[in-house]
């Protein structure tokens, strides 16, 4: 299912929209995900705080994010342009790929939530492929 | 048995309460259509589905959407028995329908975003663990009977 020009240009123009808020909508959707899918606390043993809007989570979310715009910038590539991520996620961090699908949701819903009238269908299903084609991107060198 | 809280009871039950059911079972059900296409499988005799418009103004999509929003009710109002209530559903699914039930959950999360979009910032984390919980539990039992 890979992206389309019409998908590019979907997410590209979504995201022209919402990039402002890019540093609110990681935070929101990282601490959302650590609660309603509280296994993927088991990633984030060493913080002080995992409660939403704490400090290591509002820069986690940020730090999200900032992957997030990298594979904006390269969505002609996106398998290449994250390598350097993949190969971090893959040999450091080992997240289990079953996550990102799980972030994805939540970083979708918090899209809903903050942008009801610009989040219609036709950019949804653009914006889902695209966040399929990071989550793969980011599998890449698992093995 | 699933155990639910006070606080998620009240939770489920406030979502529903605030939700024009016509309205958002046929915004969920189109925006499934649109976002995952092979769900149109199960639409053949439906009309016109060319298109994300087409779907969008659909009577009958439109329709069906209602009544699978309205059917959940039934979950709503069996919290505490919710595998026994969709028994016939989940047989009607399997044996008459042929739905995959890996569908549900698809329809589940378009659900979900429709609710988000509707509720903003009053769709908080702890709201959405409490409905995808109820919304899992329901995938659940429709896809129980299936063999």
């Amino acid at each position: 299912m890979s992206l389309t020009e019409k998908d590019k240009a979907a997410v590209k123009a979504i995201w022209s929209k919402i990039s402002k808020s890019g540093d609110a909508i990681g935070a929101e959707a990282l601490g959302r995900m650590l609660t309603v899918y509280p296994q993927t606390k088991t990633y984030f043993s060493h913080w002080s705080d995992l409660s939403p809007n704490s400090t290591p989570v509002k820069n986690h979310g940020k730090t999200v994010m900032g992957g997030v715009a990298l594979a904006v910038a390269k969505i002609d590539d996106i398998t290449n342009g994250l390598t350097a991520l993949s190969e971090q996620h893959a040999f450091q961090l080992r997240v289990d790929p079953a996550n990102f699908k799980i972030l994805s949701h939540c970083i979708l819903v918090v899209i809903a939530s903050m942008f009801p009238k610009d989040f219609t269908p036709e950019a949804h299903v653009s914006l889902d492929k695209f966040f399929c084609c990071v989550s793969l991107a980011l599998a890449e060198k698992y093995r | 048995m699933v155990k639910w809280s006070d606080k998620e009871r009240t939770v489920i039950a406030g979502i529903f309460s605030g939700l024009d059911y016509e309205d958002v079972g046929a915004k969920a059900l189109s925006r499934c259509l649109i976002v995952y296409p092979w769900t149109q499988r199960y639409f053949g005799s439906f009309g016109n589905l060319s298109n994300a418009a087409a779907i969008m103004g659909n009577p009958n999509i439109a329709a069906h959407g209602a009544k699978v929003l309205h059917g959940l009710d039934r979950a709503l109002k069996n919290m505490d028995n919710i595998k026994e209530t969709y028994t016939e559903l989940s047989i009607l699914h399997s044996e008459t329908l042929h739905v995959d039930p890996d569908n549900f959950k698809l329809l589940g999360d378009c659900l979900t975003i429709v609710v988000a979009a509707k509720m903003g910032q009053a769709f908080t984390a702890d709201t959405q663990l409490a409905f995808q919980k109820f919304l899992a539990v329901v995938v659940s039992a429709l896809g129980k009977q299936y063999c």
